[in-house]
């Protein structure tokens, strides 16, 4: 009898996603006895997340490489972490008042946001195709069921329904991708594929490139760039408030740094092979992000749109396929998750018992009932569209600098025209909430945690707007 | 020798594979479904891993697709019958359009495939596909995503419970 030796594990290196898998099974059996009161599932998982994201800063020296390669905690994946950790527990502070007024009571909510945060943790540090795969099919299906977990609701369903047969088609694509590429180098770690190109060993080339052009299928649907995008208005509409925050901020996080991981590691060496064609999708989604903006009345619709088009400013950084890149991709998400959840913090403050007021006109004359809450919205509105001071503005700043040093001058001013554009329909919600009146009252339905997260999201805008470099050093 | 049993082979998955996408009735894709798992199973004999074959053969074939026909049959065999279910189009020159293109990709994909230069099957170790080697493989290289795919099947679960249970709380 052939013993099999154990492998070494580093667990140190995997305990953020080990302390949540442990506290997501916690939160599903303490729903168990917990009966109709949440607080102490909501208690629980706030407690693992912090764990984790303290635990993230456990290993001594990065990067640490384990499990053959397939795993690497390095300076970008603790970040990535803490941008997870950080958008799920601000996801559920949003939900705590959201969930019983929408008729959310299922307390696996919780559980399920917890083991998202796991795949999106591994899919950060995985550098191996098949734990890549594994990571977005852990996160993918936690969210097509957070989407759908309002149940009463049709456009929920609708949501959920939509997403997951458009999303499992997608995955089908990523899946043939990768086993074209393994196909041509014969290896399935990141670090190995570009050995083998670089060696120039691969069994065919065009082999390589159609595993490479269904991959950014795959990899684009999962981060909803044009055209693959058609899924996200719907989705982020029908999908529960808190939700829609998470889903463009975490998840969204966690496919572009694997995008990233893929693209800027294992490939870039056949790089001038597919840099035209992502250009190319780049730039049709920024403008076809920004433009779908421009004529949506639905808030919720027009943030789907608007955060299409900040993908379009994302895939720049991949295409830069330099250090800088994924540091600026860093950057970029956690400024993003502020502004996000500040913006969509709003929103749930502004929605009512039977109508959540998602329309754009219910926004008017904001400025004058809620002087303080209009404010807020403005700052996320300006950082949105790119304004100094905020955290938006040096968020694109080190996008368009890792493009530039790079040579890539055109898509850059096409980018910045498009922030231009994108300005147009941000500051028209902020022009409604000061020039216009409404005779409707507008008064918050939510208590002082929403209020809260709303607080801790301007701080952070502003924060990171006037002083970037502490953070921008944590990624590097 | 081994391409005669290869074609036919691949050819059968093939046409399984579209009998599942044309058949008008659920029970008849599902059924397509298990002889598309079996010819793929006879695929797996040929690259000598036999192991993986019998687990695709109980796992799929047998446990999941078995399932699969219970809750078919139990849920709708009535309207299963009587509802053929075909998918129109919206936009029909689209729809062409864009199949002639996939099919053209294909054919590109099949071209390459036939003339990559592959390596010979003489680098295939002498225990490979073999229940200790599957084993071994499994519980140190692939360890990590072994434990992930657990988490992932525990989400699924849980989120196939939260959406379908009939009490709505």
């Amino acid at each position: 009898m052939e013993h099999i030796p154990a492998p070494a594990i580093d667990f140190i290196s995997l305990a953020p996603a080990l302390i949540l898998s442990v506290f997501g099974m916690l939160v599903l059996l303490m729903d168990l006895f917990a009966g109709k009161n949440k607080n102490l599932l909501v208690f629980a998982s706030l407690v693992g997340l912090v764990l984790a994201g303290v635990s993230a800063f456990a290993p001594k020296a990065l990067p640490v490489v384990s499990f053959g390669g397939s795993y690497v905690v390095d300076h970008l994946s603790v970040f990535f972490t803490l941008i997870f950790v950080f958008s799920s527990a601000l996801t559920i502070l949003l939900s705590i008042e959201y969930n019983p007024r929408n008729g959310i009571r299922a307390g696996e909510y919780y559980a399920l946001i917890l083991f998202c945060t796991v795949g999106m943790i591994l899919l950060a540090s995985a550098t191996d195709l098949i734990m890549i795969f594994l990571g977005i099919e852990v996160v993918s299906i936690c969210l097509y069921v957070l989407a759908g977990i309002k149940r009463g609701d049709v456009k929920s369903n609708e949501a959920a329904l939509k997403y997951f047969l458009l999303g499992a088609f997608a995955t089908g694509f990523l899946v043939y991708g990768m086993t074209l590429l393994y196909g041509a180098t014969g290896t399935t770690k990141l670090a190995g594929i570009a050995e083998v190109i670089h060696s120039g060993q691969t069994n065919s080339d065009t082999l390589l490139l159609l595993g490479t052009v269904l991959l950014i299928i795959g990899f684009g649907f999962k981060v909803a760039s044009v055209p693959f995008h058609m899924w996200a208005p719907d989705v982020y509409e029908g999908a529960p408030s808190p939700v829609t925050a998470f889903m463009a901020v975490g998840p969204k996080a966690a496919a572009l740094v694997a995008f990233y991981r893929v693209f800027a590691t294992a490939i870039p060496e056949i790089g001038t092979t597919w840099d035209t064609l992502l250009m190319v999708v780049a730039v049709a989604t920024m403008v076809i992000g920004n433009f779908g903006a421009i004529v949506q009345t639905n808030i919720k619709r027009l943030l789907a749109y608007s955060s299409i088009s900040h993908v379009g400013y994302l895939l720049i950084a991949i295409i830069a396929r330099n250090s800088l890149g994924g540091s600026a991709i860093a950057y970029y998400m956690m400024a993003y998750a502020f502004m996000i959840f500040g913006t969509f913090g709003i929103v749930i403050l502004l929605g009512e018992k039977n109508s959540e007021n998602l329309e754009i006109k219910n926004y008017a004359g904001l400025g004058v009932k809620q002087p303080a809450i209009a404010l807020c919205m403005t700052v996320f509105m300006l950082s949105l569209g790119g304004m100094p001071p905020f955290a938006g503005f040096i968020a694109k700043f080190y996008i368009f600098g890792a493009a530039i040093k790079e040579g890539y001058v055109v898509l850059v001013v096409i980018a910045v025209l498009n922030s231009v554009v994108s300005l147009y329909y941000y500051l028209k919600i902020v022009v409604l909430m000061y020039m216009k009146d409404s005779e409707r009252e507008l008064e918050l339905s939510m208590g002082p945690i929403t209020l809260a997260v709303v607080a801790i999201a301007v701080f952070g805008t502003i924060e990171m707007g006037l002083f970037p470099d502490p953070i921008l050093q944590l990624t590097q | 020798m081994e391409l005669l049993i290869f074609y036919p082979l691949a050819g059968f998955c093939v046409l399984m594979g579209l009998g599942v996408i044309i058949s008008s009735s659920p029970i008849n894709s599902a059924l397509s479904l298990i002889a598309m798992m079996m010819g793929l199973a006879g695929v797996f004999v040929l690259q000598q891993a036999h192991f993986l074959a019998i687990l695709q053969i109980i796992v799929y074939a047998g446990a999941i697709m078995v399932l699969f026909m219970f809750v078919i049959m139990l849920l709708n065999l009535k309207s299963a019958e009587e509802d053929t279910w075909s998918i129109r189009p919206q936009n029909t020159y689209v729809s062409v359009l864009t199949g002639f293109l996939a099919l053209g990709a294909l054919y590109k994909i099949a071209c390459v495939i036939s003339q990559a230069k592959l390596d010979s099957p003489a680098a295939v170790p002498d225990d490979f596909g073999t229940v200790v080697r599957v084993g071994t493989t499994l519980f140190t290289d692939f360890v990590l995503p072994f434990e992930v795919a657990s988490i992932l099947l525990l989400a699924a679960m849980v989120g196939a419970v939260v959406l379908a249970k009939n009490k709505i709380d």
